[in-house]
């Protein structure tokens, strides 16, 4: 193996017609990895405001077959999981990430949703996360995997459910990949990111698109846009009312 | 895998002739071009990306070994293991050197065109352990003891009506009077019969459409969720990968998967882009508890230094396929090996020789679609003629050709016989065709003759002409 591996370098500098790189290049081999150069960035999403960018996000989304739903307090969540569940007559059974991030929801308003925390197994049939981050450029979720986000949940039921804080849509990858650092989580990486973009589909058989070849056949998003709920607090809290 | 390159010629005939397969590749020829051309109409940057995408893939390989070297040592800090492969044979030998250290018996795989390279599944089906394939196209031809047909949709020489009688010879345990008529119902039924596999797997096998230096980290990129499903619920997941897919940040990689989806599919992004660093770590509740890179070379670190270095910034988009006027009319199969198209036929005689695949960089018309497609702008028709002269170079072409481009150059560097012999060719064969203005077949000119009419000249030589409007 070790032989295997010198052989193979030593070939790749014969080729090149060089040996090992000389200091100099070192320092601007590493120079150039410290820098996290980006390269470039499409400004369909870069170039946008905050409002127009989580706009753009759930355009884009929509538009690889992820359905949006925008709801403005945490309590209003429940309510439009169980409405999603009801409409795509589905049972109210979830299991959903042991994510203290999911944790500020009232799930108790709607007693009848049945929620089971932890990783989803083969008879799941929905799951319930949330996100790392939103990215508008391509309507495309960041999830990264954890003590409490694991990776079974976006792939092993036939319904993924993903609450996104309107705080988390960032313009690029790039940015989405900047919070990973800021966050005090950059190296070593998690073990898993997924980048997400709609629902799982193929299109082998004569190029037609089938949704749910072996990922989930659904991706609802439930936007949490409380930005707009300082505006609408009265109907908020009616709403929330309502709910119980 | 076996090559059959040597038989192209046959094989492209047996391909023009395959109704199934005219009908299968006309509806990818019109397909892939069309949504490409839309996703790329709506990305403004879709040029300078391109120019980003060669600049960073020939930084690469430029610095191939020390990208190599730190990938392997960040792969290993987070608990990854590396594997080293110069041959198919020695890549095939570490995979089941790990499958057996783990006991075991099935394994499921992700779309992998390496481990298609190195004949990976046969191996394995050889010493006992049973390979899964997952990736709905890739699953079919299973089935069906075929190679893939394009690199990133595997069965498009299929139509539906063949897949539909595959599955019911193959899952006999199924109602025989279920409908099988639309597509929709292959994948369903594709999905039930594959879920307990994926569930049931040892190790899950999934190559990688990048390695990132900088975090040690594999990339795939997919549409099921195939590749996800089958990294994710086995104690093991081996990454079948080759040494030119490293990249050095994660800023590169994005780049490059911004060109690639447009590329290939004409998606904005494809539905799974999944970073993979190494095992489970403490407190995960699911993932691999193992994971593995094999990293093959296999005359890639041969072709650095040479014509053929910009080969390697290939990333497997199969635009070139999708735009090729001769992948388009024969189908991958004729190509006789793993990579068909234009970039098979550049890489092919790099990985298995000239001798054996000297016909496929001489099956294009050099209509340069396949460059001008290219996310990392390799110039496919110039490697092409590159392996032309070397095929001519080692007198591998037949001598009929051979005599024929040797009278034809002896000509051609002497003008005043050229032109001589020019302008009395066109006024004989004017004079000669001046009744149709056509000719239905022509001495030694059959090959051009038998699939169509060759126009009479009109009786000058172009040269001749122009000398007289210059006076």
């Amino acid at each position: 193996m070790t032989q295997t591996r010198e052989r193979i370098l030593a070939g790749i500098r014969t080729s090149l017609g060089r040996g090992p790189p000389d200091a100099h290049t070192l320092a601007e081999l590493r120079s150039r990895l410290a820098a996290r150069r980006r390269n470039v960035i499409p400004a369909r999403a870069a170039a946008l405001d905050e409002c127009d960018r989580v706009d753009l996000f759930v355009a884009m989304a929509e538009e690889v077959q992820t359905t949006v739903a925008r709801v403005v307090s945490p309590a209003m969540v429940p309510e439009e999981i169980a409405r999603y569940l009801a409409a795509e007559n589905l049972a109210a059974e979830i299991v959903a990430a042991p994510d203290p991030g999911l944790d500020a929801i009232p799930w108790e308003i709607r007693p009848l949703l049945r929620i089971r925390r932890g990783r989803a197994g083969a008879d799941d049939k929905v799951s319930l996360t949330a996100c790392h981050a939103a990215i508008a450029e391509t309507g495309t979720l960041m999830l990264i995997s954890g003590r409490h986000t694991p990776t079974t949940l976006n792939f092993l039921p036939e319904t993924h459910i993903v609450i996104v804080r309107r705080g988390q849509v960032v313009a690029t990858y790039e940015d989405a990949m900047d919070r990973l650092c800021a966050e005090g989580a950059s190296r070593p990486l998690p073990r898993v990111i997924n980048f997400i973009t709609g629902p799982s589909r193929t299109a082998d058989i004569e190029q037609h698109i089938e949704l749910g070849a072996h990922g989930p056949r659904r991706l609802h998003i439930v936007l949490l846009d409380e930005a707009q709920a300082t505006e609408r607090v009265g109907e908020d809290e009616q709403r929330g009312a309502g709910g119980q | 895998m076996l090559a059959t390159s040597r038989n192209f010629k046959a094989n492209a005939r047996a391909g023009l002739a395959d109704d199934n397969l005219q009908k299968a590749l006309a509806l990818a020829r019109t397909g892939f071009p069309l949504r490409r051309s839309l996703a790329v109409e709506r990305l403004p940057e879709f040029e300078a990306l391109r120019e980003s995408g060669r600049s960073i893939k020939d930084h690469v390989l430029a610095h191939l070994d020390f990208y190599l070297e730190l990938y392997e040592s960040r792969a290993v800090a987070a608990g990854g293991k590396v594997h080293w492969a110069s041959t198919a044979q020695e890549a095939c030998a570490a995979v089941l050197q790990i499958c057996r250290s783990v006991g075991a018996r099935t394994v499921t795989k992700g779309k992998s065109m390496v481990a298609e390279e190195v004949g990976l599944n046969d191996f394995l089906e050889a010493n006992g352990i049973t390979p899964v394939e997952t990736d709905l196209g890739e699953y079919i031809i299973q089935l069906r003891e075929e190679p893939p047909s394009h690199i990133i949709a595997p069965a498009i020489h299929l139509i539906k009506e063949q897949v539909a009688e595959t599955f019911r010879a193959e899952h006999s345990a199924l109602d025989p009077a279920r409908p099988l008529v639309e597509p929709r119902q292959m994948c369903e039924e594709a999905r039930a019969m594959l879920r307990p596999r994926f569930l049931a797997a040892d190790v899950g096998i999934t190559g990688a459409n990048f390695l990132v230096a900088e975090t040690g980290s594999s990339i795939i990129v997919t549409n099921e969720g195939n590749g996800d499903l089958t990294q994710t619920l086995p104690r093991v997941h081996i990454v079948m990968t080759s040494i030119e897919k490293v990249v050095p940040t994660l800023e590169d990689a994005v780049t490059l998967m911004r060109l690639l989806a447009r590329s290939a599919t004409g998606q904005e992004f494809s539905s799974y882009t999944t970073v993979s660093t190494g095992p489970r770590q403490p407190g995960d509740l699911d993932g691999p508890e193992q994971y593995h890179v094999v990293l093959l070379d296999n005359g890639r670190s041969a072709l650095l230094g040479t014509d053929f270095q910009d080969m390697l910034r290939c990333i497997r988009c199969a635009a070139c396929l999708n735009h090729c006027p001769v992948y388009a009319a024969v189908g991958g199969h004729a190509y006789g090996w793993v990579y068909p198209g234009p970039m098979g036929a550049v890489l092919t005689p790099s990985l298995i020789g000239i001798e054996e695949a000297g016909h496929l960089p001489n099956a294009s018309t050099f209509c340069g679609r396949c460059e001008s497609v290219c996310p990392v702008k390799i110039p496919l028709p110039k490697m092409m003629r590159h392996w032309r002269e070397r095929e001519y170079a080692q007198k591998l072409s037949p001598p009929v050709y051979r005599t024929g481009l040797s009278v034809w150059s002896w000509v051609a560097r002497r003008p005043a016989l050229y032109h001589a012999f020019a302008e009395l060719a066109s006024r004989v064969l004017g004079w000669a065709g001046r009744g149709r203005g056509r000719f239905r077949s022509l001495p030694l000119a059959n090959g051009w003759t038998t699939v169509r009419d060759m126009p009479a000249p009109e009786g000058r030589s172009f040269h001749s002409l122009w000398a007289e409007r210059q006076r």
